[in-house]
């Protein structure tokens, strides 16, 4: 039942894309999802869809995966869009009842679905193509002058990498505690939100326990491991730039500026 | 390697509110000595304190009563917690809760980077340790895509990766199938046998002992039996009332002493009992 | 009332391109007041074939029939048949929610929509059935042991009072008093209320003592099904998917193998003891 959600897993595979240094495609992700946001024609979608589709053909993950992630979230998708369809004001196209759709709904709905639907892809791809251990590292660095100012940058980025690690174990739990109660005749799509929620309580109340137990168990295990805090860690992957990393921040800064360059020619 | 005298912890319980409802004396008295090399088993059901004793044998429980000591450091001095747990590694029951990485090999070097190991040589030791385990060819694989067995066993390869002299398995195969099972106590006896690690295995599992230097038998937090399997095994009222059961070779070879058979009390694999009835039934 | 699958094969992840052929071509049917163990290792689609008896997925080909009706009719109601075909998967205790045990175990008859007298009824007698005594009726189920725990999420399933039981693993982790005690408790469910039983278990010794019908399963695939003293006759192949016998039979072969003569064959201990008693007296 949830079985299917990719987001936040790791596609293994061996790839150029894998193989960068987790700072530059955290810097990426976010130089491309802040470039969704700054463009209002739809040449900007041509420039960001070829940067995305040559980012995913770079890191081997198959389309056929990247889109079954999107299954969480496609009603946020088609709400977006039926929101915008129905309630943008301007020149009427069709008109059913109180209802109407103007030729800038249309516009605006397709605009805003797109932009959602590359952000998603291009988040995505940056956890697909990077293992949390080597993302959390990547964040602690970048955000080690956070430090500074007192913020428990290792501690964070610890917690970020065991949820990571844990979520589909639990998503794979909660499958198994449903089918429990189902097996006992439970109901899940029976009466008002009310009683809906209440019947949410057996599963919720076994899944919370479960993760509880776990983390009872993971912290003896860490514990067994020496785990002692950032002091005087080591890394596996000592963070430090190859030619390679150079060569894909540069990558992005030609997509900035050929993205802002072929905006302004059609703004015209 | 791991000497433990007059062991005592109790831990209280609480009601809902957090109240003190009562003390349970989980240990009592638990005097154990492991040598250096050896494989030693610690047998008990379900309550006998045998897991609250494990955590007191890498560090990760301090005794209320008594000392432990490993490899010579006493475990309730804090300066000593992190070599003592270097020195003595612990793999726990489910498999799914002790692994922080998503990726095997990264979660095999979580050890070495918590105490400060060079990066390269994290590389080295991780390699050397999954190849221990026979897991390097599953290195880049996702815990998740594992079975139970195999993931015990990179839970052992984390250890080894800190380089302990000895290792407390504490019910390692409880949630294995017969085919994990047996890779894991494989692995364990390799390590044993090639590597001279210490091994303290805590188990109900009496078929998992008979080939142990030394047995503790544990129940209600005591140490109530003790010595090599064939002296142990030799008592199966005690291993009774412990709740334990006996293997059924042991059975067998116990229903036909009833039947008037003199098999020695003293045959506890399949194929000692196999070997002393051909060469009986010949000798008649 | 009898199960029937036919044809059924299940894939996982249909349509994803990591599709994972989890049961091919299964035939099977148990019929009323059977006992039949379900052997194989983890991985072998013993999980996945449990789940298809009562519903809770739907075969990807093939049709599964419940005295005689398929399941997957649209006027076939999946909530009595859930009530009629009792499922308690691993680890059962991590599934109780409610405050105390008596209420858990109330959870399931509740949600076939009995009256409350029948409610109650049911449930103080499958607490009794797997021991559970009356003072603990109103503790929290988190108070309890391990072992009670494991009782107590069997009792829930119980008080919907199934005539097909479905146990998967019941006895994983329990130490071996627990154990026992479990088996004790189906074995009374079977002779006693007639319950048809289908225990599922990687641990040979177990199943071989009390089911009469032996179910090995291999990569999804049903590969022996017979009699415990049928299906051992296959010691090398089951050795080979890495189940093995009893210990009893492994000796025997062991035996044979040295001597070159035929022994018999055994389950039990005891069993065991007098075919070696009867070969030690040959002359």
């Amino acid at each position: 039942m949830f079985r299917d959600i990719t987001i936040g897993q790791y596609y293994k595979t061996d790839s150029i894309l894998h193989n960068l240094d987790p700072r530059v495609k955290i810097f990426a992700t976010l130089v491309y999802v802040i470039s969704i946001f700054t463009f209002h024609h739809f040449a900007g979608f041509v420039v960001a869809g070829l940067f995305f589709f040559a980012m995913v053909w770079l890191s081997k993950v198959p389309m056929k995966f990247l889109v079954r992630g999107l299954k969480p979230i496609v009603m946020l998708l088609v709400f977006t869009g039926i929101l915008h369809l129905f309630f943008t004001s301007g020149d009427v196209v069709v008109q059913m009842g109180v209802l109407h759709i103007t030729k800038q709904g249309i516009y605006k709905c397709v605009f805003v679905t797109l932009r959602l639907l590359l952000m998603m892809l291009g988040a995505s791809l940056l956890t697909l193509t990077t293992t949390p251990n080597r993302l959390t590292d990547g964040l602690e660095k970048m955000l080690r002058p956070l430090n500074r100012l007192h913020v428990p940058v290792h501690e964070l980025a610890m917690m970020m990498s065991i949820a990571l690690r844990f979520i589909p174990i639990l998503v794979e739990e909660l499958d198994k505690i449903m089918k429990a109660q189902l097996a006992r005749g439970a109901d899940f799509e029976e009466g008002n939100i009310i009683k809906r929620l209440k019947n949410m309580m057996p599963i919720l109340v076994p899944l919370f326990a479960s993760a509880m137990r776990r983390a009872n168990e993971l912290a003896y295990a860490m514990d067994a491991r020496c785990y002692h805090g950032g002091q005087g860690r080591t890394k596996m992957f000592p963070l430090h730039y190859e030619s390679k990393d150079i060569a894909a921040y540069l990558i992005i800064v030609i997509y900035v500026v050929l993205l802002q360059v072929v905006c302004r020619i059609f703004a015209f | 390697m791991i000497r433990t005298e007059k062991v005592g912890f109790e831990y209280m319980r609480r009601d809902v509110d957090g109240e003190v409802v009562g003390i349970t004396q989980a240990l009592e008295d638990v005097s154990v000595k492991m040598e250096p090399g050896q494989f030693v088993a610690v047998l008990g059901a379900n309550g006998s304190g045998k897991s609250t004793f494990a955590k007191h044998l890498s560090g990760l429980l301090v005794p209320g009563e008594g000392t432990v000591w490993v490899d010579g450091m006493d475990t309730r001095e804090e300066d000593l917690q992190i070599p003592i747990r270097r020195t003595s590694g612990m793999v726990f029951q489910n498999p799914d809760n002790q692994m922080v990485a998503s990726v095997v090999e990264e979660d095999v070097g979580f050890g070495p980077e918590n105490i400060g190991v060079p990066s390269e040589e994290i590389w080295t030791r991780v390699e050397k340790s999954l190849k221990s385990v026979g897991m390097y060819e599953y290195r880049k694989a996702s815990p998740n895509h594992l079975s139970g067995g195999q993931k015990q066993r990179v839970a052992i390869a984390g250890l080894l990766a800190m380089q302990p002299k000895c290792l407390v398995l504490d019910e390692p195969t409880a949630m294995l199938d017969p085919k994990g099972r047996k890779a894991v106590m494989d692995t364990a006896w390799e390590l044993n046998r090639k590597e001279n690690m210490t091994i303290v295995l805590i188990t109900h599992y009496m078929e998992e002992t008979v080939n142990a230097d030394y047995i503790y038998v544990m129940n209600q937090g005591k140490v109530v039996l003790e010595g090599t399997p064939k002296q142990v095994f030799a008592q199966p009222k005690v291993l009774e009332q412990c709740k334990l059961q006996v293997p059924e070779i042991t059975k067998i070879a116990a229903g036909l002493r009833d039947k008037g058979i003199p098999v020695p009390p003293d045959l506890l694999t399949e194929q000692e009992l196999a070997d002393w009835l051909v060469q009986w039934k010949a000798s008649r | 009332m009898a199960i029937a699958l036919q044809n059924v094969n299940y894939i996982y992840g249909v349509g994803s391109g990591q599709e994972y052929h989890a049961l091919k071509n299964i035939n099977l049917e148990i019929g009323d007041g059977e006992f039949v163990g379900l052997v194989g290792h983890s991985g072998s689609g013993k999980s996945t074939l449990i789940q298809l008896f009562n519903g809770l997925i739907q075969p990807t080909t093939g049709t599964i029939t419940w005295d005689g009706q398929d399941i997957s009719d649209r006027s076939f109601s999946k909530r009595a048949l859930r009530g009629q075909v009792g499922l308690v998967f691993q680890y059962p205790e991590h599934q109780l929610f409610a405050e105390s045990v008596l209420q858990d175990v109330e959870f399931g008859p509740r949600n076939l929509g009995l009256p409350n007298l029948q409610v109650e009824l049911r449930s103080f007698e499958a607490l009794k059935t797997v021991g559970i005594g009356e003072e603990l009726l109103d503790v929290s189920p988190l108070a309890l042991s391990g072992g009670q725990k494991r009782r107590v999420a069997i009792a829930g399933v119980l008080a919907m009072q199934p005539k097909f039981l479905v146990l998967d693993e019941p006895m994983a982790g329990l130490d071996p008093e627990g154990h026992e005690e479990m088996l004790r408790i189906f074995r009374k469910l079977h002779e006693e209320q007639h319950i048809t039983i289908v225990l599922v278990s990687h641990n040979m010794d177990d199943v071989a003592r009390y089911a009469k019908r032996l179910l090995v399963m291999n990569h999804g695939e049903i590969v022996l099904d017979g009699t415990p003293a049928q299906v051992f006759q296959y010691a090398e192949q089951l050795q080979q998917i890495g189940l093995g016998v009893p210990q009893s039979m492994a000796l025997l072969r062991r035996i044979e193998a040295q001597t070159g003569e035929q022994i018999g064959s055994a389950i039990t201990p005891e069993e065991c003891a007098d075919v070696l008693y009867r070969w030690l007296e040959q002359r």
